[in-house]
């Protein structure tokens, strides 16, 4: 009983994975695609720091292959953060100590180009890949940002001029740390990010209608 | 709007508190005359923390040598630039470049400001100021306000007051000799001899019209007479600079009695294209270096217009068809005509000539003689086609109608008022706004000080029919003269950025940071970042040449640092982004600190060093 109950399960889902993906939801796949390239010209992350002297925030931005301070022309705003963060003995705040600006715009790209696969192919199967493969992307990377914020705020100097407890700086949310009021959250290209599993979810769901009527018997 | 009415009735209330006390404290007649209403002048004036002044005044800072930035409505005091005399506050006159600027002198007399202009209105690029003692003009950017070139002396001008003005496109700033010498410089004849052997001048300071260098542009050989103000054409007269003068009796000696002999003395009018003219046409001598026109020689450059007794200013209406001089010894303004002083010339009307410079017929020229009252010397104007004239002696301002000649409002200032500084008011457009008279004496309006007084500046109203008192604010010696310009006109950088610091020597990393030692040269590469200096020890010998260069890496607004080197008269301050050098002779044996003299951070006091100097005795105590 229970092992054709199992049989009918699994014949179910093979043929789900077996089933075509419509035109529609290829559409939708497609502007999935489309979504993730905001990620290579928008900031994923903004943190602001607030503070009397500085009313109008210090800006960081965080792109997929960089990171920008505000720049105008009367002030560097990472090379002012460098400047105060020295005195609790946090590193600087560099380029080139982030891996995931190489490594975040290439597994993009291999995402998109898995997205127009489905497009080409149309098979449930392959998006089901897709949207396992970048729910994975997306968590580790989330995972990789926090954790690279816990190391900027525990492994600070021990000569530091002014010693503070080893903090995490703010991820998600509002943090204060001495004169700053700290804002940290996503910007617009993580929005259009998180837009993509959303279609990709709409798709499946789009094609439902035709792996059902395969399979009312 | 609320908040703004809390503020209103407070003001009201302190107002009213103020008046009944001063009313009790001074009691003296004269000054609750000069008091305008309160209230209203309080809401005009105040500007709220964080809000901004609506114009800058840039004033002369007379011999401290100095130009100083106000705020209007305000008066607020925001910043001094220096420009003919060190000023330790911001290291000038102690790092290599200032110093060069400065050219030995550790004085000048910075007389009358002149923004540069394009078509006849501010264009917000420079700032040029004369100096009356050494005789040279210096040009601050207002990119920076940062002076940038001080040119002179220059050859042949001797007691340059009568400058600098602006001709319409900044084409020239007009300069001049106040005190008639023996040319060239450096000769000598008698005094008696003055009234033939002693030559005045009146010349173009040439401005690139892309850098602002200036050069020398033109000048003319006038007869010994004291060329005391100017003012550049516009419009109609944009090719003339005037120029007045007392003295035409050419007398020396106690010249209260002997100069103030003639009824009428002289404006000149130089043509300056018919100088370029001259010059490229070859007709002229060289004298002390330069190309000098002599009028003899040369028809057509200078003409003079006869002007009520011993004129101090001359100022062109905003239309450039009045030309304007006060004379100061008598109660009348003179308003000439440039289309009648064109007529004339074409004529030939001349009532004669001084060294073959030919004298127009005064009848002919002149449109009007404003009695405008006593003491009368500088004129603004508004954008309603009114004049303002200070009265010296009265101690008061005239405010007159062009066209009608009509006085129409007086109003008392305290005291002796000078020069007058309308908003935009000497340009082609004047805002009418506001106008500034700068007082020579301010005889305790304030608290005191003490014998050494400060002068006065009085913020009057000038939007409405009758001029109302706003303000009374305090300078330092002395304010000859100011600019105000619309504040949104100037966007000055705050930073330099690291891209156009072109020092060869600058560096941008600790790692750069050394000591480099060549023979008896030593040069070091040194940063100045939040909280130190890199390297902070440096070790000499006695007798080396010490050479730094010190870059301040930081690249936000008001991180400044100093470097102070204790007994060896050194104060340098780097701005954000910027380089300079300190040169000195290591020749005090010993170990001196140094530090951040410009207040920068929590660990500022921290941020120190020591010059270590080795060899020779220990310095005798004195």
């Amino acid at each position: 009983m229970k092992g054709r109950i199992m049989q009918k399960y699994i014949v179910k889902a093979t043929s789900f994975f077996e089933t075509p993906v419509d035109v529609r939801s290829r559409l939708l796949i497609l502007i999935a695609a489309v979504a993730l390239v905001p990620a290579f010209f928008f900031p994923l992350w903004n943190m602001t720091l607030y503070s009397n002297q500085f009313p109008d925030g210090l800006v960081i931005n965080i792109y997929s292959h960089k990171l920008e301070g505000g720049k105008t022309q009367n002030r560097d705003d990472l090379k002012e953060i460098n400047a105060l963060n020295h005195y609790i003995g946090m590193r600087a705040l560099k380029e080139d100590d982030f891996t995931e600006f190489k490594w975040i715009p290439f597994v993009i790209g291999g995402v998109m180009l898995l997205a127009l696969r489905v497009v080409v192919l149309g098979k449930m199967s392959k998006l089901v890949d897709l949207v396992v493969l970048f729910t994975y992307f997306g968590l580790f990377s989330l995972w990789s940002f926090y954790h690279k914020l816990y190391l900027y705020g525990h492994e600070l100097d021990p000569t530091a001029a002014v010693k503070v407890a080893p903090f995490t700086p703010a991820m998600f949310g509002h943090k204060t740390l001495a004169n700053f009021e700290v804002y940290s959250y996503p910007d617009v290209g993580s929005y259009f990010m998180a837009a993509v599993p959303l279609l990709l979810l709409g798709a499946m769901w789009v094609s439902r209608k035709a792996w059902n009527k395969e399979h009312r018997v | 709007m609320k908040h703004k009415l809390s503020i209103l009735i407070a003001l009201t209330a302190l107002a009213v508190f103020v008046m009944s006390c001063g009313g009790e404290k001074r009691g003296t007649a004269g000054r609750s005359d000069v008091r305008s209403d309160v209230q209203e002048a309080a809401v005009k004036t105040y500007v709220a923390p964080g809000d901004m002044d609506e114009y800058y005044i840039f004033k002369s800072g007379g011999h401290s040598g100095q130009v100083y930035v106000y705020g209007a409505p305000s008066m607020r005091h925001i910043a001094t630039i220096p420009v003919f005399t060190p000023y330790p506050a911001t290291g000038y006159g102690f790092d290599k470049q200032s110093k060069e600027l400065l050219g030995g002198f550790t004085w000048g007399d910075a007389h009358h400001p002149s923004l540069s202009e394009t078509n006849g209105d501010y264009d917000g690029r420079w700032l040029f100021i004369s100096d009356n003692a050494n005789n040279r003009m210096a040009r601050i950017d207002m990119r920076d306000f940062k002076t940038k070139q001080i040119f002179g002396p220059i050859p042949n001008v001797s007691g340059n007051h009568c400058s600098s003005f602006s001709t319409e496109n900044t084409e020239y700033i007009l300069a001049g000799s106040r005190f008639s010498v023996p040319l060239p410089k450096g000769t000598y004849e008698k005094i008696e001899d003055y009234a033939t052997k002693y030559k005045g001048i009146v010349a173009g300071i040439s401005v690139d019209p892309k850098t602002g260098t200036m050069s020398l542009g033109w000048e003319v050989l006038m007869p010994p007479f004291d060329y005391d103000l100017g003012d550049a054409g516009k419009g109609p007269s944009k090719d003339w600079g005037f120029w007045t003068c007392y003295n035409s009796e050419r007398a020396t000696g106690k010249l209260e009695v002997t100069s103030t002999q003639k009824d009428r003395d002289y404006v000149a009018a130089v043509n300056w294209p018919a100088a370029e003219k001259a010059i490229k046409d070859g007709k002229f001598k060289m004298i002390g270096g330069v190309k000098v026109i002599d009028p003899k020689d040369v028809e057509g450059v200078v003409y003079l217009l006869p002007a009520a007794k011993s004129p101090h200013g001359v100022d062109v209406s905003p239309d450039g068809k009045y030309i304007i001089a006060s004379g100061k010894l008598q109660s009348i303004t003179t308003v000439f005509n440039i289309e009648k002083i064109q007529t004339a010339i074409q004529k030939k009307d001349f009532t004669g000539n001084e060294d073959g410079i030919p004298v127009l017929n005064y009848d002919a020229v002149k449109d009007a003689e404003v009695n405008v009252g006593l003491g009368p010397l500088h004129t603004q104007f508004d954008d309603k086609g009114y004049a303002y004239t200070s009265l010296f002696v009265e101690s008061a301002i005239a405010k007159w109608k062009l066209g009608t000649w009509e006085v129409v409002d007086k109003i008392p200032v305290s005291y002796n008022i000078g020069h007058l500084c309308a908003s935009e008011g000497d340009t082609k457009h004047p805002t009418g706004k506001y106008l500034v008279a700068l007082n020579k004496l301010s005889h305790g309006r304030h608290l005191s000080v003490g014998p050494s007084q400060p002068e006065s500046s009085q913020l009057i109203d000038i939007t409405g029919e009758k001029m109302s008192l706003l303000y009374d604010a305090f300078t330092e010696p002395e304010p000859h003269y100011a600019q105000m310009i619309k504040a949104d006109k100037l966007n000055p950088i705050e930073v330099y950025s690291k891209e156009e610091n072109k020092h060869a020597k600058a560096i941008w990393d600790v790692k750069d940071a050394k000591v480099v030692r060549n023979g008896k040269n030593v040069e070091v590469s040194m940063i100045a970042v939040r909280s130190s200096f890199e390297p902070s020890t440096i070790e000499v010998n006695k007798g080396d040449k010490v050479t730094i260069y010190m870059t301040n890496i930081e690249q936000t607004t008001d991180e400044l640092h100093g470097l102070g080197l204790s007994e060896y008269n050194i104060n340098v301050v780097v701005d954000p982004g910027e380089t300079k050098t300190i040169e000195f002779t290591a020749d005090k044996a010993g170990v001196f600190p140094f530090y951040c003299t410009n207040f920068c951070s929590a660990l500022h006091q921290e941020m120190q060093g020591y010059l270590l100097v080795k060899g020779g005795a220990p310095m005798a105590a004195k």
